[in-house]
């Protein structure tokens, strides 16, 4: 596919003013469907998690999940919503093969949550609040792949084959106001408002959030408004954006895209693009317009949702910090400074090092271990499934160093032997034997060795030269396999060249 | 012919109780009735002996063990195609469904089966119960057993005729605007429809979801309240079912007595616009009551004059998103077009084959009703009707128990004579809806025969919603003091079924 012309991104920003709406679905991980009793799963066999209701057959019905309903106003509360005190679902009709009755039960015109507020963060450091307009409930379509084509798209497939596991997978969808002003950060803003809301619903343990699975799903909208106009410019809606840098990309490319086709006097179509990872390009979907017909009326199939008062409580005494309150909080009791915490928060590892630090590591030991050695490690393991190794041990690995067990260079190779699955640290230090020679006896042997192979070296050093000292310790180290403390030489060579 | 298929459910249950006969026999003489007159009638869309009669085996067994499940086990029914069964095709009427089988049953279904009742066949209806007539079944009509040149009713002809013809002790239906009441009125039976959310419609393949409602047909009221007390209850597949803790039904037929009870006559349905003879067996029915104690009011219920057109903007509309599953990716017909087709051209093509003309009809106009810039003046302005029709009948049950009207305005038409003209079979309807509109109960039972063409006139009565027990109350009252007078059933007065075997 051909990449459209693109206008270089400062321009664009010099004569434009991107303005940006989001749409998330977030796919819940509730055990059963949202209006069946069918189990909620990844991965199963094709059209095994189906009841009559997942494939809309004659004379089946839904029913509300209770737990859903639950997920959904904890979702609600956490992005700063009222909840309804009434909300209803009602039908949006249109045929489509993934549909299973040809309409999908959403909420329209009285969604569950509205009027909400979500802070967010860029690696700048600079803090957006982006306004929400609603959180609603709907249940997901199945999911069509398409046989025989060369795109995998619907267009010049043979035929699709549909699997009905996913239909009725609950869905929150929550869509933001219009959001002005972002100019410059429009990208990076894109990315961290997904990266919060996953961030949210992780922390509420309401779904796996895993966007290359589809848990969580953005359609990005991006127009442009010529400067000094106050006309809002015609928008396109780009779907198919599944990993966080990936919409950063989708929306830098739109804007560079609208820019240079409204430069050249063309006219935006509004529409639906798709976002092809590997070209790194939106493609033209089906038109969109406001005016596209979905027929919705309220579903007579099921009441309206009237949560207990009581259960909104309960539900908002349970919130989790907020994202932005746990990174000001973490901030400050880690005392890290704005660079070294903006490499945290950017490299999303918040989590990791607040547990390593709850199981007894210093925040900066912490920060080093993640920051540095884990994610090389985990750079190195690029395409596997990463590399497993806890906070727990990592803090057990830090322990081990400041009880003088392992010298630093000891412990990056305990560390990979964790990657690798051999055990624990402690284990692996056992098993291997790695644990640093504490025996003074051992050490002064070695360096008596090391210092008759050196004659001119034990000069220089009882002449006060002391830097020569390190072509010894060099010696020694090599002599106990690095399994030594290379202060504790420094200090036994200097005493034995002095005594000999 | 055996005397078993003239026996009541009621009376075929004590004689079970009593030992002197057997389900088996039961079963045998209707199926028997069927294949001697349902050729004529053709009350049955499917009916499968080995299957009911394995069912009746069954039943005879459990009551040698002295384990009956219920007092009507071993009691056969007729069931409305609308329901979908396991053991025997649904087809809701529709071509579209022509043999799918369902992989559950419907929750009545599952009920009946549970009560020990052995299901006979499924009844023919108008596709998707659409219609008044059962003249739009792809199947062709049923007719009617007091006259085969006329029409039995609709949507559920298939379950009144089968009850009128002795073929059925009971039958289940489905009313959406009258599909129970009208083909007893019709027929000269008894049919229930239960307050909304009495009976689960888990598994009623819909029309209109916020109308529809199972009940019973039979030929006495004792047998709906026996039949109404199997299937009512909390379904938990179905949200709009109530949790209500119901009554019996049968007490409420037992302990019949219509002394102080306050009627209200619905003025609106009283004169223009109803057969003369409609109207006379309405008002000596009402004469009836009045003479055992009952006060006869009028009342007024000014709203019901928009409620059919309101009632014909709101069902096609959940009609048109209800249908919109038959598609033919995961059941049912497909239709290729020639030369293979993108899917899109297969739900097309299959949609025009699958569909009568009378679905296509209601689907265009329902989705119409709800496109954009139509919505408000259409569905918007029909739900507002609708809310003025129940505010009009709780304004009514302030001041009376229950209200009365003629069922529907005529007797049975003859096949044919309506079909180019949906609008008055629409109108027809006028009596029949208002309760679908409000949610509330209604009953039909016989009131007599009309002087001027002799054929069966039924007499309705409503109630506020969960006061179902009323219905059965004053209805059985009223058929014992008819039956008093005219010394025998209506039914006994329809003319006997010649010829006609399947």
């Amino acid at each position: 596919m051909a990449k459209a012309k693109l206008m270089d991104y400062d321009k664009a920003l010099e004569l434009f003013e991107p303005v940006l709406g989001f749409e998330v679905h977030v796919e819940l991980s509730t055990k059963t469907k949202m209006f069946s009793a069918a189990p909620n799963n990844f991965g199963s066999e094709p059209n095994t998690n189906i009841t009559p209701t997942c494939l809309g057959l004659p004379g089946s019905l839904p029913v509300v999940n209770e737990e859903a309903v639950r997920y959904s106003i904890s979702l609600g509360l956490a992005l700063g919503c009222e909840i309804a005190e009434s909300s209803s679902f009602a039908r949006k009709n249109y045929f489509y093969p993934d549909l299973a009755k040809n309409y999908q039960i959403s909420q329209f015109d009285e969604p569950i949550a509205i009027n909400g507020n979500v802070e967010v963060e860029l690696p700048n450091g600079r803090i957006v609040q982006v306004d929400i307009e609603r959180a609603h409930m709907e249940e997901d379509a199945g999911k069509l792949t398409h046989v025989g084509g060369s795109t995998g798209r619907i267009q010049g497939a043979e035929y699709s084959l549909v699997d009905y596991n996913r239909a009725g997978v609950p869905l929150v969808e929550i869509v933001t106001r219009m959001i002005e002003g972002a100019e410059h950060d429009a990208p990076e803003l894109a990315k961290a408002y997904v990266a919060t809301i996953r961030d949210i619903v992780i922390a509420l343990g309401i779904s796996d959030a895993k966007m290359e699975r589809g848990n969580l799903r953005c359609d990005a909208n991006v127009s442009l408004r010529p400067r000094g106009s106050d006309k809002l410019g015609t928008r396109t809606e780009t779907k198919n954006v599944n990993s966080l840098r990936s919409v950063e990309r989708a929306v830098r490319y739109e804007i560079q895209r609208q820019a240079q086709i409204l430069a050249d006097g063309g006219t935006i179509i509004q529409e639906t693009r798709h976002w092809h990872e590997d070209t790194g390009a939106t493609s033209a979907g089906r038109p969109k317009s406001d005016a596209d017909d979905y027929r919705y009326f309220p579903e007579p199939d099921l009441l309206p949702v009237v949560p207990d008062p009581a259960l909104i409580e309960e539900l908002r005494a349970a919130l989790p910090e907020k994202p932005a309150d746990r990174r000001r909080r973490l901030k400050a009791d880690w005392g890290f400074t704005d660079l070294e915490f903006q490499d945290v928060v950017n490299s999303g590892l918040l989590s990791e090092i607040t547990e390593t630090v709850a199981a007894g590591a210093t925040p900066q030991a912490a920060r080093k271990w993640w920051t540095g050695e884990i994610a090389r490690l985990a750079n190195a393991a690029e395409g596997d499934e990463g590399i497993d190794i806890s906070p727990a041990q990592v803090a057990e690995l830090q322990q081990l160093v400041d009880e003088g067990t392992l010298t630093d260079r000891l412990a990056r190779q305990v560390l990979e032997a964790v990657a690798a699955g051999e055990g624990s640290p402690r284990e692996i230090v056992e098993a291997q034997g790695l644990a640093v020679v504490s025996d003074d006896g051992a050490l002064i042997a070695a360096i008596d060795e090391a210092l008759s192979a050196q004659p001119d070296v034990l000069e220089k050093i009882k002449d006060g030269k002391v830097q020569a000292a390190g072509a010894v310790i060099g010696a020694v180290m090599k002599a106990m396999q690095g399994k030594a403390d290379a202060a504790r030489v420094r200090e036994l060579v200097l005493e034995r060249a002095a005594a000999l | 012919m055996s005397d078993l298929i003239h026996k009541s459910a009621a009376e075929l249950a004590e004689m079970l109780a009593a030992g002197t006969t057997t389900s088996v026999e039961i079963t045998q003489a209707h199926l028997d009735r069927i294949a001697a007159v349902d050729g004529d009638v053709h009350a049955f869309l499917h009916v499968n002996a080995e299957v009911s009669l394995a069912a009746a085996k069954a039943s005879d067994e459990r009551r040698a063990a002295g384990a009956p499940l219920s007092d009507l086990d071993g009691v056969p029914i007729a069931i409305k195609d609308v329901l979908v069964t396991t053991d025997m095709p649904s087809t809701s009427g529709s071509k579209i469904l022509e043999g799918w089988m369902s992989p559950y049953d419907a929750t009545v279904v599952t009920k009946v089966r549970e009560a020990g009742l052995v299901p006979l066949g499924k009844t023919n209806m108008d596709e998707f119960a659409m219609g008044s007539s059962t003249e739009h079944s792809a199947y062709g009509p049923t007719r009617n057993p007091w006259d085969l040149d006329r029409i039995p009713g609709g949507s559920g002809g298939g379950s009144a005729a089968a009850v009128a013809a002795y073929e059925a002790p009971l039958a289940l239906g489905s009313d959406t605007g009258g599909s129970i009441r009208q083909p007893a009125h019709i027929t000269g039976t008894v049919g229930v429809k239960p307050t909304y959310g009495g009976v689960s419609r888990y598994g009623a393949i819909a029309l209109a979801s916020s109308f529809d409602q199972i009940g019973p047909v039979t030929r006495t009221v004792l047998d709906s309240a026996l039949l109404h007390d199997v299937i009512k209850g909390h379904d938990r597949h179905d949200s709009t079912s109530l949790t209500d803790e119901w009554p019996s039904f049968a007490d409420a037929v037992k302990n019949a007595n219509v002394k102080g009870l306050k009627i209200g006559v619905i003025e609106q349905l009283d004169g223009e616009g109803f057969q003369p003879g409609v109207l006379a067996r309405f008002h000596e029915s009402l004469e009836l009551l009045k003479a055992s104690g009952a006060e006869i009011v009028n009342v007024s219920l000014p709203s019901l004059e928009h409620a059919v057109a309101a009632y014909y903007l709101i069902l096609p509309a959940e009609a048109s998103s209800n249908l919109a599953k038959f598609d033919s990716v995961r059941f049912g017909l497909r239709v290729q077009p020639e030369g293979g087709g993108t899917v899109e051209q297969v739900m097309s093509a299959t949609r025009e084959a699958g569909f009568g003309a009378e679905v296509k009809r209601r689907i265009i106009l329902g989705t119409y009703a709800l496109s954009a810039g139509y919505y408000d003046a259409y569905y918007g302005s029909a739900q507002k009707v609708r809310t003025l029709v129940q505010c009009d009948f709780a304004d009514a049950f302030s001041k009376v128990d229950v209200l009365a009207s003629p069922t529907a305005p005529t007797t049975a038409w003859k096949l044919g004579e309506q079909l180019d003209d949906p609008v008055a079979m629409w109108r027809g309807d006028i009596a029949t809806i208002p309760a679908n509109m409000a949610g509330i109960p209604g009953i039909s039972i016989p009131a007599g025969l009309a002087d001027e063409d002799g054929l069966p006139v039924g007499i309705q009565f409503l109630a506020p919603a969960r006061e179902d027990a009323r219905l059965y109350n004053v209805g059985a009252a009223l058929e014992a003091l008819l039956e008093k007078k005219w010394g025998h059933t209506l039914l006994s007065q329809a003319p006997e079924l010649k010829g006609g075997a399947l």
